[in-house]
């Protein structure tokens, strides 16, 4: 290798590691600075600069006061609520009805696909308007199993992730079970449902994440905040009169990313090949 | 003896039933029925009922009245609802940068990187973030004197030269971009390193022993093995830059000229509850939504000879 091509490669691994370094930073910069300015006190935050950093790492009151402000322990438990339910009933509608697709032919499958795939394409806030009053009819408003059914039935991803792991199962599994006398509900249950654990810790992981975060829905059909707040909509507590002390504010965000955080840290894999694995079909 | 005629004797229902072909429509109905439900009453019917309000003047409650087209012609003709669609041009202009961006780190990052799954993590966790935690954060970042000024400060900007970035006209739709590009580079990232991924590693080995350069494996081999997730993400961003939402509602609240199309149609529906006009919008945004992606699957079918 000549001294040209060293420089040059040299040239080309500074570049690579800069522009990582760079965007690493513009990704961070703005948790970073929530993150500093959540353990100011009142009096550091008023007097210095928020990228200085706070005196003590150890004052947590900013968390302790945004935690009780936002009433937060009651939206922790309905978030909990919310997830165990939705997870539960999405992967058992989700798991049973990429079976039926995937291993039945009838008349209307292809239909049934398509519906669900056209269905991703409408975008949520346009159909709300209209959701709305479906809601309002079914008295849905202001009620958190009202809210669960509704979690459950949007978002279908999840089935593609389904129906791709059924094709991976070979069929003659469920064959030879037939010819052992085996009826099709003990084979999904029995047989095809345990093998698809992988895949329902990858749908879970997304759509938990998803129904964690979900917001806008929250706000509009979980309306009454001092009940029925999710963790999301707790944090609208900060809009308003607390609207500019930010290092409460910051506390707030930051114990509501949390959960979130370790999830991520925990399942960086699943996360990462769950997207591409429902971004491919989707 | 699957056929009825040519059985012995006519099967009751229950004989029926308990045979494979009624085990299997029973099983395919007891799968299918709820989750079609849901969808029948949380996407079908208000599809259909949204085309219908949409020639309506009405509230969620009381009285409606049936008014033609009006609705629509309100929507070609008010400011604040057509005009708000120029908004999505700087969602485009967003994305593009947003793709191009993530395209870059996904290169660099499916070779060999040193701690290459941090900067991964780094990029990737504004995805996993809240909207209205994004709301607050941005809200935060973008106030005078605060974050960004304080790191412009540091790169040797005077704070009197800066605007401010989410009042100012002239700037306030960029900065709101900027938290959408922040939000979703690494995801689209993380997608196009699981396409470059699926290629076999042998080949980019095959393209090293004959000598083509990092540009070259570029071109040759991460290139056309992404083409087609690649246009794909351009045409879901157009379609996402038409319904931009949550960028605006949680941070300015359309205050200031930042209310995207999305965001009027959500004022009108559910503070004004004016819901016939706002249905008329949704209607017109969906039928553009369907332009968009039957030219995509026309792109498909006839650049690329896909058969999918």
């Amino acid at each position: 290798m000549n001294i040209m091509e060293k420089t040059g490669k040299a040239i080309l691994t500074t570049i690579k590691y800069l522009s990582l370094a760079f965007f690493s930073f513009f990704a961070l910069l703005p948790i970073v600075s929530c993150v500093i300015t959540a353990f100011k006190t009142d009096r550091e935050y008023q007097n210095t600069n928020v990228m200085t950093l706070p005196e003590s790492w150890l004052n947590f009151s900013n968390f302790v006061d945004a935690f009780k402000k936002a009433g937060m322990a009651r939206a922790f438990i309905n978030s909990t609520v919310i997830l165990i339910f939705v997870l539960v009933f999405s992967t058992i509608l989700g798991t049973q009805l990429a079976y039926v697709l995937d291993r039945f032919k009838f008349t209307g499958n292809k239909l049934i696909r398509n519906m669900f795939l056209f269905a991703t394409m409408l975008p949520g806030v346009a159909m709300q308007i209209s959701v709305y009053e479906i809601m309002y009819k079914l008295k849905f408003i202001n009620s958190l199993p009202g809210y669960i059914v509704l979690m459950c039935g949007t978002d279908v991803i999840a089935i593609y992730i389904f129906i791709q792991f059924f094709e991976n199962i070979d069929i003659s599994l469920d064959e030879s079970a037939i010819v052992d006398g085996a009826s099709y509900f003990t084979i999904f249950y029995k047989i095809l449902f345990p093998l698809l654990k992988p895949a329902i810790v990858t749908s879970c992981i997304l759509k938990g994440v998803g129904t964690y975060n979900e917001y806008y829905m929250a706000n509009l059909y979980l309306q009454d905040k001092k009940h029925l707040a999710t963790v999301a909509t707790s944090l609208y507590t900060f809009v308003g009169p607390l609207g500019s002390k930010y290092n409460l504010i910051c506390a707030g965000v930051i114990i509501s990313l949390l959960p979130a955080l370790i999830v991520f840290i925990l399942c960086q894999k699943q996360i990462y090949s769950g997207l591409t694995a429902g971004s491919v079909k989707g | 003896m699957t056929l009825n005629g040519i059985g012995k004797h006519k099967r009751t229902f229950g004989e029926w039933l308990r045979s494979r072909d009624g085990q299997k429509v029973l099983v395919i109905t007891a799968f299918l029925i709820i989750p079609l439900m849901l969808l029948l009453v949380f996407t079908y019917i208000p599809f259909a009922e949204t085309i219908k309000f949409s020639f309506y003047n009405m509230k969620y409650v009381g009285a409606r009245k049936f008014v033609g087209l009006k609705n629509y012609a309100k929507v070609f003709s008010r400011d604040d609802c057509f005009g708000a669609l120029k908004l999505s041009l700087y969602y485009m202009g967003g994305s593009v940068v947003q793709l191009t961006l993530a395209l870059y780190l996904a290169t660099i990052l499916s070779f060999k990187v040193k701690g290459g799954n941090f900067f991964k993590g780094f990029m990737f966790f504004p995805f996993l973030i809240n909207g209205i935690a994004i709301g607050f954060i941005f809200k935060f970042f973008y106030t005078r004197g605060f974050v960004f000024d304080t790191v412009l400060g540091w790169c040797g900007f005077n704070l009197e030269d800066l605007p401010y970035w989410l009042k100012d006209r002239s700037i306030n739709n960029i900065s709101l971009v900027g938290t959408s590009v922040w939000r979703y580079f690494g995801q689209n990232m993380v997608l196009f390193i699981g396409a470059i991924m699926s290629v076999s590693g042998e080949l980019y080995e095959a393209a090293m022993l004959d000598g083509a350069n990092r540009f070259q494996q570029f071109r040759y081999i991460i290139l056309p093995s992404i083409k087609s997730i690649f246009v794909l993400n351009v045409i879901l961003s157009i379609s996402g830059s038409l319904s931009a939402f949550e960028p605006p509602y949680v941070i300015t609240d359309g205050a200031n000229g930042t209310g995207t199309y999305f965001v009027v149609m959500h004022e009108i529906a559910h503070t004004q509850q004016k819901v016939g006009l706002a249905s008329a919008m949704a209607v017109v945004l969906l039928s553009i939504i369907f332009v968009v992606t039957i030219l995509q699957k026309l792109f498909f079918k006839y650049v690329f000879k896909d058969t999918d």
